[in-house]
């Protein structure tokens, strides 16, 4: 599985040429606004994650893709072809549930088939796609059964073999894995994506759960209040968020207040009262100067020593207020002489590794690279 | 305690019955009986079935019979027909104009005094016939009209539950998978409201087989429904034939009932039975 965009496009022979596009959406229901003046741009054969709270406007963004609502505003082409005004069922796209909306009158072959059937397929070319797609999502042999017969992993099976059977060239996926438990839910992220590099189909993904986001994105689109915030790789969204809400959002992360009070090219210095000091940055920020900014740090990306550590920069004394022991990694609340809590994360590379202790005085450090500067 | 609890329950459930069935009981008794006066039980020549003989023999009996029984199949049948588009327009198009007004309206004839609907109907069967000329006379077309009327508005109310329960996705995933909006509502729609449909045939069947107030008023010479053929029966004194008659007509509906409800409880075993496959294919 590769998440690399770069790598995902040199595997892909199509042009570089945005295979949907989205332009100036905006959709209003009343007076309330889901969907606000959204453009996007997505290639073919990529996974794109719409990522976001509930109420953000993704399922309103998906729903507009398929064509159960209209816009009020803005268009979308597929392929090149305005399918603003089309109805959903004369739109080359498909959609996978959340609920997987199996018929439940009809056997799973049927569900399947339902689709092919619409479109008038010869009997015999209907019998052999089925065939092929069941084997392909794992399913031989539950042709003739029921939905309430199957598990839930199989129902999601067959909900997604249904979508795919008439070769869409969008598949929508509605939460995908939002109704799975944990461990089939990891299995299936994996298979998910093996799928969709072997049919090559276009994925467009809502969830609101960032780790699903993270592991079958080739990108991500960040939604907040019916607007997309960032859109970028996952490596992008979470060691570059451009904005608070972006960096709070994916991942834990420690944010603070400061103001730039030294800004070169290379480097730049921020002063953050709430450390008690001032955050060494080794980039550039483009930022007015005495802009109020905000420094995100990943709490795996601080470090904790017992002796000051020799490093001029980015070093702060604390006292461990919080342990909690999760087997890969320790998370520690680390309260500073400001009063501020930071949250630090170490990862237990050794067994029996020594643990700092509730009370014990600490030093905080970390590297000029791990800090990033959002404006507020 | 629990034994004393139980025996409390039991003489609940005794009375309770008691109430409910007792007189229906004692009408099949005296249906056996003999003797031409109603209430004197004739033990001599008691249980017979002469009066179920008669009625078999007694053409008016037979020919009203008949008559409710159309009434009541095309009256079900159009009330489902009716009712079923009005329940989906009002469950699946929630945003426009009107539609609160719309489902009040629907509803009322389930309020509504029955001789104040039955009046109504017959002015405006009369003005009609004086404008257009059509319906010509009262009689079954009049009746039938009447009974789709108020029957349709308890079709409406069960149709309404059932679809609120079918999830909307189901319907845009066929839309989704290439379905036209109306083969969505013939392929997915209908097959999942079916057992309400069926059920709403029934209950509007039953409503218009056993109605006799909305009948008075629409009803003519030439068409007498059962009830209206009992009702007349007994003001001039109740026969012992009238009971043999009831007695099959009670008969024909806990047959129904019966069947009814042996056929829920095999599917609802069916499901759980499924469903425990499925659990344990996935385990």
């Amino acid at each position: 599985m590769s998440t690399d965009p770069a790598a995902r496009a040199a595997t892909t022979p199509s042009p570089p040429a945005p295979y949907v596009r989205i332009e100036r959406l905006t959709k209003r229901f009343g007076d309330f606004v889901a969907v606000r003046q959204v453009s996007l741009e997505i290639a073919r054969g990529e996974i794109f994650c719409l990522l976001g709270g509930s109420g953000c406007g993704k399922t309103t963004l998906l729903r507009m893709l398929a064509g159960f609502e209209t816009p009020t505003e803005g268009s979308i082409y597929i392929d090149g072809v305005d399918v603003t005004g089309v109805p959903p069922y004369e739109r080359p796209v498909n959609m996978m549930f959340q609920s997987y909306a199996l018929f439940p009158h009809m056997t799973v072959e049927q569900n399947v088939a339902f689709g092919l059937r619409q479109d008038g397929t010869p009997r015999a070319e209907i019998e052999t796609r089925v065939e092929e797609m069941l084997s392909l999502v794992k399913l031989d042999g539950y042709a003739k059964r029921k939905p309430h017969q199957l598990s839930g992993g199989q129902r999601q099976r067959v909900a997604l073999a249904r979508a795919l059977v008439k070769r869409p060239k969008l598949l929508l996926l509605d939460e995908p894995l939002g109704a799975l438990d944990k461990k089939l839910r990891e299995h299936t992220q994996f298979e998910l994506v093996g799928l969709q590099e072997r049919l090559g189909v276009t994925f467009v993904i809502v969830t609101h759960d960032q780790e699903e986001a993270m592991t079958l994105a080739s990108r991500i689109g960040v939604m907040r209040a019916g607007e997309i915030l960032q859109v970028g790789s996952p490596t992008d969204i979470y060691e570059y968020p451009n904005s608070r809400f972006v960096a709070d959002f994916i991942g834990s992360v420690n944010l603070v207040e400061g103001k730039l009070v030294e800004d070169e090219p290379d480097h730049v210095r921020i002063d953050c009262p709430q450390l008690g000091g001032t955050v060494y940055v080794d980039h550039g920020v483009s930022s007015p100067p005495d802009a109020q900014l905000s420094v995100a740090i990943r709490p795996e990306k601080l470090q904790l020593a017992r002796e000051r550590p020799e490093q001029p920069d980015n070093v702060l004394a604390g006292t461990v207020t919080g342990i909690a022991y999760l087997g890969d990694a320790t998370r520690y609340l680390v309260r500073l002489s400001t009063g501020f809590v930071l949250r630090v994360t170490m990862p237990n590379v050794y067994r029996r590794e020594e643990q700092f202790e509730q009370g014990q005085p600490v030093w905080v450090h970390w590297h000029a690279s791990a800090a990033v500067v959002v404006m507020r | 305690m629990p034994g004393r609890r139980s025996l409390f329950v039991l003489m609940a459930l005794a009375f309770g019955f008691a109430f409910l069935y007792l007189p229906i009981l004692a009408m099949i008794v005296y249906s056996f009986n003999a003797s031409r006066l109603v209430t004197v039980w004739d033990s001599a020549n008691s249980p017979t079935l002469m009066w179920y003989a008669e009625l078999f023999r007694n053409a008016p009996v037979l020919d009203s019979a008949r008559l409710s029984f159309r009434i009541a199949t095309v009256n079900a049948t159009g009330a489902v027909i009716l009712g079923t588009l009005a329940a989906f327009a009002l469950e699946r198009y929630r945003r426009f104009r009107g539609r609160a007004l719309f489902g009040l309206l629907t509803t009322a004839p389930m309020v509504l005094p029955e001789v104040i609907t039955g009046l109504s109907l017959l002015l405006l069967f009369v003005a009609l016939e004086q404008a257009i000329g059509w319906p010509g006379g009262r009689g079954a077309t009049t009746i039938t009209i009447a009974h789709i009327t108020f029957s349709m508005a308890y079709v409406i109310v069960v149709i309404q539950a059932r679809l609120a329960t079918v999830d909307r996705s189901l319907e845009e995933a066929a839309m989704d998978l290439g379905a036209r909006p109306w083969k969505v509502f013939f392929v997915i729609t209908l097959p999942l409201i079916m057992p309400a449909i069926a059920s709403g045939w029934v209950l509007a069947f039953i409503l218009s087989w056993d109605d006799l107030v909305i009948t008075s008023f629409v009803s003519g010479p030439s068409s007498t429904t059962l009830p209206q053929l009992v009702f007349s029966k007994v003001r001039l004194g109740v026969s012992p034939d009238i009971n043999a008659l009831a007695t099959i007509l009670v008969l024909i509906v806990t047959a129904c009932v019966v069947a009814a409800g042996v056929y829920m409880v095999r599917l609802e075993k069916r499901r759980a039975r499924d469903a425990q496959t499925a659990f344990d294919a996935a385990t």
